[in-house]
């Protein structure tokens, strides 16, 4: 079982950030719980087998505001996916540090290294104002402006900040079903 | 009604720590069932639609707005009773995103919109230029059908009652003979048939087919076709039409 933790302040941004992955979760028959990070509950945890943190709007940046809510994180020993503001909030847990970079659109980006399945140049697609960088994380893909996908140097914590759910489905497939 | 599972939600009206969140949307609309299916939606999640904003091309190969039928949304807007922004442009490249982004601002400040709404699905290209621009206007931007399904997207326009007829086509398998044809579940198996033989894309993203929406919840009555004018060549053909 999935738990995929939305982030969105404003429900209306579901339909853009979130249904999306549950439609490839769909599709690939996985049974999963989509709740938002305000609804959290330790019983959900221990319910499911991996966790994925979707992204939300340029403008909608609340979450930002609330990392403690996300400290859960720390203890978590299941893998965890973080998406675009997924990722900064995975950063930020390991004191990480935001910086100001807009990427908007297709772009080519470069993996060093095999990433569930992806590897050298890529074409993603991008929405974000903010990046993160952590030196708890080891950097697997940079895009010219910043990283685009990050692992734990110790734990399961992997984060894109690119959206898979747009042009690169298969990297959502092959972290839940790993 | 609530589709979604956040923390409180009355009446169509969300709360987050308490606070209501509703928007105050503008709808670029171009007449077609994805713009006025993102509208439908907006409305449904409890916002606001302040205004619809129609782009007039003179470029029928504009990259980002659709043409055909398109002088008919001020009929459909009439039956929704929303407000009417219409903006025109030669359809060049960029110089079509500084009008579209005039068309936002004159929203912003004649409604006071914090949002803007689009119908799209797949297109990377429409989607990021219009969140560039809604960026650099501080508004929020949502695209409610971004990479929908397409069998589920069809079955969500029938359920909800949307009368959607064919107005362009332009692809192989989909000739003249489907202009005019409003897509009900009957047509809706042709379509299938076809995008399983010429592989289509089934919501028309590869512009294999425009539409125009007769009828939907939005609408205080149904616009019917009074006149209608057909013209094209080989597998490329329009209907313009006059609706009541």
């Amino acid at each position: 079982m999935i738990l995929l933790i939305k982030i969105c302040k404003i429900p209306f941004h579901y339909f853009e950030f979130v249904k999306p992955i549950e439609d490839i979760l769909k599709k690939l028959n996985i049974e999963f719980i989509t709740v938002h990070y305000n609804d959290l509950t330790s019983e959900m945890f221990s319910k499911v087998d991996k966790v994925i943190i979707s992204g939300t709007s340029l403008k909608d940046n609340s979450f930002l505001d609330d990392i403690d809510k996300f400290d859960w994180i720390k203890e978590f020993d299941k893998p965890v996916l973080g998406i675009c503001g997924g990722m900064h909030i995975l950063g930020l847990i390991y004191d990480g540090k935001l910086k100001e970079v807009q990427e908007i659109g297709l772009n080519t980006i470069n993996f060093n290294e095999e990433f569930f399945g992806f590897n050298g140049k890529t074409e993603v697609y991008e929405l974000h104002n903010l990046c993160v960088e952590s030196s708890e994380f080891n950097v697997i893909a940079i895009s010219e402006e910043c990283p685009q996908a990050i692992k734990h140097k110790h734990r399961l914590l992997y984060a894109v900040l690119f959206h898979p759910e747009v042009r690169n489905k298969k990297l959502i497939e092959r972290f839940v079903k790993c | 009604m609530c589709t979604t599972n956040f923390a409180v939600c009355t009446t169509n009206v969300y709360l987050f720590k308490g606070i209501p969140i509703l928007m105050k949307l503008a709808v670029l609309f171009s007449g077609g069932k994805d713009s006025t299916f993102a509208a439908y939606l907006a409305r449904e999640q409890g916002h606001e639609i302040s205004c619809l904003i129609a782009i007039f091309s003179e470029n029928p190969e504009s990259y980002m707005f659709h043409t055909p039928s398109i002088s008919k949304v001020k009929k459909q807007a009439e039956s929704a009773n929303i407000p009417l922004i219409i903006q025109k442009t030669k359809g060049e490249k960029e110089v079509e995103l500084k009008d579209l982004a005039a068309a936002i601002q004159k929203a912003k400040v004649k409604y006071g919109i914090n949002g803007v709404v689009t119908g799209a699905v797949e297109s990377a290209y429409q989607a990021s230029r219009i969140q560039k621009i809604c960026d650099s206007l501080d508004l929020d931007c949502f695209n409610p059908l971004w990479q929908k399904n397409p069998e589920e997207y069809w079955d969500d326009l029938l359920k909800n009652g949307f009368e959607i007829i064919i107005t362009g086509v332009g692809a192989d398998g989909m000739g003249k003979e489907w202009l005019g044809k409003k897509i009900d579940r009957k047509m809706l198996i042709k379509l299938k048939e076809i995008e399983r033989k010429y592989r289509i894309h089934l919501s028309f993203e590869g512009g294999e087919a425009e539409t125009f929406v007769l009828n939907c919840p939005l609408f205080t009555r149904a616009l019917e076709i009074c006149d209608k004018k057909i013209y094209g060549k080989q597998n490329s053909w329009t209907m313009e039409i006059e609706v009541t």
